[in-house]
């Protein structure tokens, strides 16, 4: 190693590879920095030549380098347009909504905000907006856990006793996702509403006292109770639970089942030594798939809800989009994602697998 | 699985299915509501009382003409992001599954972000991004928006569709004298083809559907969810069930044709 050391690092940096990856990553983070106006000006014009050279680079590598190292750098040419993409309109903008989160509106009806690392946003999207970040997290929390609970169920019957009509079931569970999303939370509103199908046939079948009592009816309405928020969040997330588990139970070899049966399992002590642990990255994708969009919902609350029942989501649309008050709502939904990801390593530590998607 | 061989085992496994028929219903109350109600003749403003069947509104779907013109403002963007999303992600893919290189946990890990980034943040941020660069929010914004979703969302089916493939194939029809041209186009492509087309149907669906990046991002424009939404106040016509459904059994069609062919191309292999 010592006395190589030299030639080893010249020949490292001749590998067709790092090219490919420094070059990924340069541009990457050059137009980050262009997107969010960290660089201005000349400097700009000169980073923006900068990506352009890298893009010249990989391709003049490519055509001189001789198969073997068209072969190492094509993946990296492959990844380019899309990460310069997601560079340019991810990244860049998460950089620009944290300044203006820091910045402050020169006056009530100002459009463009000065950046003076004014933490008060913050102060005032935990002060003012705690109640709305609450029920955020709370109807999310339960809507995830009602979608383990009706989606677990139905995944294993499609990937353990589908037979023939596994795709036929599967296909059924996708077919819904295919009208809108807003149109069938309306749908929601229509069927719960005081004269609607669901409230007639409770009264019909005298269970509204029982719904009463278990706090999903008020006074005989269902419509615009934390219930029926819950409800539609639960409903439209519901597939996002149902295709992680099915892709993971679908991978149980069932003879690992057999042979614990043979060896004296019971059908339930085998289900809980074998097919849960086994299925439990699918119910980890599941959650995130649920929870994250969930939380940040305000479709459900607005249409299904009332201004006691308004999540974090609500808010944010509001501030930006009604009041205008750019910087508080960029704030809300920073401060949204950092709880979401505190939330997400907290729980990855627990259940996590690599294999996410 | 065993048989059960107890009577309470039995009663278990029925009551198991007999949840997932449920569950399975369950999912469909609303879609049944949408289609029901595109043949409902509404008195006033709002299709959202039962009246009276009708044909009329099938019979003009297009009568809504501001309805309409949402409706086709979502079909083009979703044409044009859908197109450009499903390039960029597919050559994504290919990258991740076809070659083992250094930095690709990382990138697999930063493709996966945006799809766990609640939608309300992707909007809000790529609002304030257009805000700071004084572009008007309108068609492109949008359009640039859904590609942003779209991309990581192809990357990510498509990866998982060309998992399994044997990539020996290549290496076969470079031995047999093929140009890596030649291999790509008459090997690689055509296999990895239905999963490519399969993402782009969904990613359509996706952004057509989509509300909430759409809404910071659009401006003045309108498309189908969001003329929805901003109409909801003061009407709620019966075209919506109408182009909803129509969307619907279009899906649905695709599907089941695609379906049928791979069941047809799988046949004589299996």
């Amino acid at each position: 190693m010592s006395k190589s050391a030299t030639p080893t690092a010249v020949r490292r940096w001749k590998r067709p590879e790092f090219v490919g990856l420094g070059a990924l990553v340069g541009a990457g983070a050059l137009l980050t920095a262009i997107g969010a106006r960290w660089v201005t000006g000349p400097v700009a014009l000169l980073a923006l030549a900068l990506v352009f050279a890298s893009v010249v680079w990989l391709i003049f590598t490519a055509v001189i380098g001789g198969p073997d190292a068209r072969r190492r750098i094509a993946p990296y040419g492959l990844l380019k347009p899309g990460a310069l993409w997601l560079a340019l309109f991810y990244l860049a903008p998460l950089v620009t909504l944290l300044r203006l989160s820091l910045s402050t509106l020169p006056s009530r009806f100002a459009v463009d905000a000065d950046f003076d690392w004014n933490f008060g946003n913050y102060r005032r999207a935990f002060a003012d907006f705690d109640a709305q970040f609450g029920r955020a997290f709370l109807y999310a929390g339960v809507a995830t856990v009602l979608t383990i609970l009706i989606g677990y169920p139905l995944a294993y019957v499609i990937a353990f006793r589908g037979g023939r009509y596994r795709t036929l079931m599967l296909g059924l569970v996708v077919v819904p996702f295919f009208t809108s999303y807003l149109i069938r939370t309306i749908a929601w509103r229509s069927l719960l509403a005081d004269t609607g199908w669901v409230v007639q046939m409770l009264d019909f079948v005298k269970l509204s006292g029982l719904f009463e009592g278990v706090g999903i009816m008020d006074n005989g309405r269902i419509l615009q109770t934390p219930a029926a928020v819950i409800g539609g969040l639960t409903y439209n997330f519901l597939p996002f639970m149902i295709l992680p588990i099915y892709v993971s139970l679908e991978k149980v070899d069932p003879g690992l089942v057999d042979a614990a049966q043979d060896l004296y399992s019971t059908s339930a002590g085998a289900f809980r030594k074998i097919v849960v642990p086994l299925s439990l990255p699918g119910v980890f994708a599941g959650t995130l798939l649920t929870f994250i969009p969930a939380a940040g919902d305000f479709v459900n609350a607005f249409y299904l809800g009332s201004p006691s029942t308004t999540m974090i989501g609500n808010s944010i649309q509001d501030q930006f989009l009604v009041q205008n008050n750019v910087p508080l709502a960029s704030a809300m939904s920073f401060v949204l994602m950092a709880i979401i990801t505190i939330l997400v390593l907290i729980y990855s530590r627990f259940f996590g697998t690599e294999d996410l998607a | 699985m065993s048989a059960p061989t107890s009577v309470r085992g039995s009663i278990a496994k029925w009551s198991l299915n007999v949840f997932a028929v449920l569950a399975l219903m369950y999912l469909f109350v609303p879609i049944v509501w949408i289609v029901a109600f595109s043949f409902n003749q509404p008195r006033g403003n709002y299709n959202v009382q039962w009246q009276e069947f009708t044909l009329r509104n099938w019979k003009d779907p297009f009568a809504d003409e501001s309805l309409t013109n949402a409706f086709v403002e979502s079909l083009k963007i979703a044409s044009i992001s859908t197109v450009i999303a499903t390039v960029l992600g597919s050559l994504m893919a290919v990258a991740l599954v076809r070659y083992k290189f250094r930095g690709s946990a990382t990138l697999n890990f930063f493709l996966i972000l945006p799809l766990t980034t609640p939608e309300i943040v992707l909007g809000s941020s790529l609002a304030t991004l257009f805000l700071d660069w004084d572009i008007t929010r309108g068609f492109a914004t949008v359009v640039i928006a859904h590609i942003m979703f779209q991309v990581s969302f192809v990357a990510l089916t498509v990866r998982a569709r060309v998992r399994g493939f044997d990539w020996t194939l290549e290496q076969a029809a470079q031995d047999l004298g093929a140009s890596p041209m030649r291999t790509f186009w008459k090997v690689t492509f055509p296999l990895i083809l239905p999963g490519i087309l399969a993402a782009a149907l969904l990613s359509f669906a996706l952004s057509l559907d989509d509300f909430i990046i759409t809404l910071f991002n659009a401006g003045s424009l309108n498309t189908f969810p969001l003329y929805i939404n901003g109409s909801f106040r003061v009407r709620f016509p019966p075209q919506v069930n109408v182009l909803a459904s129509a969307v619907l059994f279009a899906s649905v069609a695709l599907m089941a044709a695609g379906t049928a062919i791979g069941f047809r191309k799988d046949r004589p292999s299996a």
